[in-house]
C-alpha cells in the first residue's frame, strides 16, 4: 500500500500542486538505488531540493545525501528536533515528525515499536536525524537509552559542534577550546565521546565521518538503515560544518570538511 | 487479541454488560480498566511507591492482554514515545504522577496539538518542597491549561468507568485529544472499596487508526505527506495563522467531548438536594468527604447540597451556573493549596462572592468531614460551639 497510496488518480491530477505530481511522476518512490541514488542526483525529482538554510551550508549538502540514499522512501519516517537541520529536514518529500526539545530518539522508540506491531512483515524504516545539542545535550539521555534497549532505528547526529540555529552556543560536541557563545573564555573540555557511548550502549553500525565522498557517505546510511530493520540501534555520526558560527567562508567549507576528516572525523 | 475477548463497543461495555462487585485498589481498578480496553502499547515509569498502576499493567502486559509495554527511561522519554506511537496508528496508555507528570508535561502540552489520542493515568502527589510522596493534587492545575480532557474520579469505581470512556472519548473523530484521568494518589489508589467490574472477557473494540481528524503517519493512507514546505517553520503570518487556528480547533476538540462525556459518565457533575441555600462544590476524593459532609448534614436536618465535578476540562460552566444559580454559600474543599477548582468556580458564576476558598488540606493530609461542616455551620449563621459538640 505504502507507493499506492501517494500515487494520485488520473482524473484527480490535475488538481493537486505540481510539486506533488512531480514527485510522483520523476521523484525515487518505487525505483531502485541504481536508477536514483546519489550518483544520480541531478537528473531526477530529488526529495530535498529548495531549503532554507545558509549559503554553503555543510549541513544542508549531508542532507540532501541522506534522503538520495533511502533504500525505502515511499515507507519511511524522519524524527528530528529543533536546531538547523530541521530547517531543510521539513522540507524533504517523506513524513517528518518535528518533536519536542531532543526527544526523537524516544519518539522513534514508539513508533518504531508501533509500525512493528501493525506490519510485522513489513518493513518501515524510522530514522532521527538531530544535530548535536539535540542528541548529545538535550536529548542525552533519550539518545542513549533507545540504544540501550536496541531499539531498531537510524539515529543520525548532524555534527556542526555548534548550537547553530540560537545562534552560536557551546554544545558538548563543541572543541575544547572553542570560544562561542556561553564559553566566553574557551570550552574547558572536549568533545564528548559519542562514537564510543553509541558502542558502549549498544549500536550495531556506528560510523563517523566528514562526508566528502558521497558515494561513502550514501554507503554508510543506506548500510545504517539495513542494519537497523533487523540488527539493533544504528548510529551514524557526521561532521557538517557550521560556516557561520565558525566563519568559514563558503569557498573553504569543503576544504574545511577535508581537514576534519584528516583528523578527528576519519571514516 | 491472543486472549479469547468478545469485543464491544463503549455504550455496552460500560452500560450493558453484567458486573460483578469486587473488592480492590484504586490502582488496580485502572489496570482493570486498561485490561478491558483493547491496549496496545503501554509505557511505564516507575513512580512506586505513590501509584501501583504501571506494575499492574506491566503483569496484564505478561498476560496477555496488552501487545507491547516497556519501562521508559524518564517521564519526558515515557511522553515522547506515547507521542510517536500513537503516531503509529496504537491505543496507548501510560500513568504518573506529581513530579513525574511535571517531567512529562513538555510532552504532554504537546500532545494535543499533535492530535495524539491516548489515555494518562495522574495519580496525584506533592510537586513541590519539602518533597513529599503524599496526595495533592496541585499537579491538575498544570494540566488544566495543556489542552488535554481531565477527568476526577472520586473513587475507585470512578477511577474504573472513567478509565474505560476515556479510551472512548479520546479516539472520537471530533475531539482526537488526550484524555486524562485523575485521582488521589494513596487515599484511592491505595485504599480498597467496593468496584462493579464487567468480566475481563469483554474488551473495547479495537483502535481504528484511520477513523481519525488526523490520520496516523504510517505511509498506509492518503493523503500521503510528501507535500513539501512546511508553513509553521516560517515567521509570517501564515504560521501564526496556523498556530493560532490550530490551537482554537485543539480547544474546541475540547469543548466537544462534553457530549461524550454525557454520553459514558451521565454528565459532567452530579447534583444532590439541588434546592438547597449551601452547597459543597468538590471533585475527586475531596467529593467523596463532601459527601460525607452532606450526609451528617442531612443526620443534622440541615438542608446542603452536593456538586460533585467529574470533569476539569472541558469545564462545565453551564452546568454548575444552573446547579448553583439559588445557591447563597458555595463551600469549595480541596486537596491543595491554591484551590484551583474554587478559582474556576468563582470565574463561572455571576455572583463568584459566595464561593468560600476552602477548606483546604495539602502535603498528605486528609480532609476531616468536620472541616467542611465547620463551614456550613458558618453559613447558615450557627454558632461555633455546634462544632466543639
Amino acid at each position: 500500500m505504502s507507493l499506492n497510496y501517494m500515487i494520485p488518480a488520473s482524473k484527480f491530477k490535475r488538481y493537486l500542486p505540481k510539486d506533488y505530481v512531480e514527485l510522483v511522476d520523476y521523484g525515487p518512490f518505487g525505483k531502485k538505488y541504481s536508477e536514483v541514488g546519489v550518483k544520480n542526483m541531478g537528473t531526477y525529482k530529488e526529495l530535498v531540493e529548495e531549503h532554507p538554510m545558509c549559503s554553503g551550508c555543510w549541513m544542508s549538502y549531508y542532507i540532501k545525501i541522506i534522503f538520495a540514499s533511502l533504500p525505502n522512501p515511499e515507507d519511511t519516517v524522519t524524527i528530528g528536533t529543533a536546531g538547523c537541520g530541521r530547517l531543510a529536514i521539513s522540507q524533504a518529500a517523506v513524513p517528518f515528525i518535528y518533536g519536542n526539545y531532543g526527544d526523537q530518539n524516544a519518539m522513534a522508540s514508539g513508533i518504531t515499536r508501533a509500525f512493528r506491531l501493525r506490519f510485522p512483515d513489513r518493513q518501515k524504516d524510522v530514522i532521527t536525524i538531530a544535530g548535536d545539542g539535540g542528541m548529545m545535550d538535550i536529548g542525552f539521555s533519550m539518545t542513549m537509552h533507545a540504544w540501550f534497549r536496541r531499539e531498531k532505528f537510524t539515529t543520525i547526529m548532524l555534527d556542526n559542534e555548534v548550537y547553530g540555529n540560537t545562534g552560536g552556543q557551546e554544545s558538548g560536541m563543541s572543541v575544547e577550546g572553542a570560544v562561542l557563545k556561553m564559553s566566553p573564555k574557551g570550552k574547558n573540555f572536549g568533545k564528548m565521546p559519542a562514537m564510543q557511548l553509541a558502542i558502549t550502549a549498544g549500536c550495531v553500525y556506528v560510523v563517523k565521518m566528514s562526508p566528502t565522498n558521497i558515494n561513502k557517505a550514501s554507503k554508510a546510511i543506506r548500510r545504517a538503515i539495513f542494519a537497523a530493520r533487523n540488527l539493533g540501534p544504528t548510529f551514524i555520526h557526521v561532521y557538517t560544518s557550521c560556516n557561520i558560527e565558525y566563519s568559514i567562508p563558503t569557498p573553504d567549507v569543503f576544504r574545511d570538511a577535508k581537514e576534519k576528516e584528516k583528523r578527528s572525523f576519519c571514516i | 487479541m491472543s486472549l479469547n475477548k468478545t469485543l464491544v463497543d463503549m455504550d455496552y461495555l460500560l452500560n450493558e454488560a453484567p458486573r460483578e462487585k469486587h473488592f480492590i485498589t484504586g490502582a488496580q481498578a485502572m489496570a482493570e480498566a486498561v485490561k478491558r480496553a483493547s491496549v496496545d502499547m503501554a509505557i511505564a515509569y516507575p513512580i512506586t511507591p505513590q501509584s501501583e498502576v504501571m506494575h499492574l499493567v506491566g503483569d496484564i502486559y505478561a498476560q496477555g492482554h496488552i501487545k507491547e509495554y516497556y519501562r521508559a527511561e524518564e517521564e519526558l522519554g515515557t511522553m515522547s514515545a506515547i507521542a510517536g506511537a500513537a503516531r503509529g496508528g496504537v491505543r496507548m496508555f501510560t500513568a504518573t504522577s506529581g513530579p513525574g507528570l511535571l517531567r512529562g508535561l513538555e510532552a504532554i502540552v504537546s500532545w494535543p496539538g499533535h492530535r495524539i489520542p491516548c489515555v494518562l493515568g495522574v495519580l496525584t502527589r506533592v510537586v513541590n518542597a519539602p518533597l513529599s510522596i503524599q496526595p495533592d493534587n496541585i499537579e491538575m492545575a498544570y494540566l488544566m491549561h495543556s489542552g488535554v480532557v481531565m477527568l476526577h474520579a472520586e473513587n475507585q469505581q470512578d477511577t474504573f468507568d472513567y478509565t474505560l470512556a476515556a479510551f472512548a472519548i479520546t479516539e472520537k473523530v471530533d475531539v482526537y485529544i488526550p484524555v486524562s484521568v485523575s485521582t488521589e494518589g494513596f487515599f484511592v489508589t491505595h485504599a480498597k472499596g467496593y468496584v462493579d467490574m464487567m468480566d475481563e472477557k469483554y474488551a473495547f473494540t479495537e483502535v481504528d487508526p484511520y477513523h481519525a481528524p488526523v490520520p496516523a503517519m504510517d505511509n498506509e493512507v492518503p493523503p500521503a505527506r510528501i507535500q513539501r514546505d512546511a508553513p509553521v517553520q516560517k515567521s509570517n503570518f501564515m504560521s501564526y495563522l496556523i498556530h493560532s487556528v490550530w490551537q482554537q480547533e485543539i480547544w474546541d476538540c475540547n469543548s466537544r467531548a462534553m457530549k461524550y462525556v454525557y454520553q459514558y459518565l451521565g454528565g459532567p457533575i452530579e447534583v444532590i438536594n439541588p434546592d438547597a441555600d449551601v452547597f459543597i462544590v468538590a471533585s475527586g476524593c475531596a467529593a467523596a468527604q463532601s459527601r460525607e459532609a452532606n450526609r451528617y448534614a442531612e443526620e443534622e436536618g440541615l438542608s446542603v447540597g452536593l456538586v460533585k465535578v467529574k470533569c476539569i476540562r472541558p469545564w462545565p460552566r453551564k452546568e454548575i451556573n444552573d446547579a448553583l444559580k439559588n445557591a447563597k454559600t458555595v463551600i469549595v474543599p480541596e486537596h491543595n493549596i491554591i484551590g484551583w477548582l474554587s478559582k474556576e468556580i468563582k470565574a463561572s458564576i455571576p455572583n463568584g462572592g459566595i464561593v468560600v476558598e476552602g477548606p483546604r488540606v495539602y502535603g498528605g493530609m486528609t480532609l476531616p468531614v468536620e472541616l467542611i461542616m465547620e463551614e456550613i455551620y458558618i453559613a447558615l449563621g450557627m454558632d461555633s460551639e455546634k462544632l466543639q459538640a
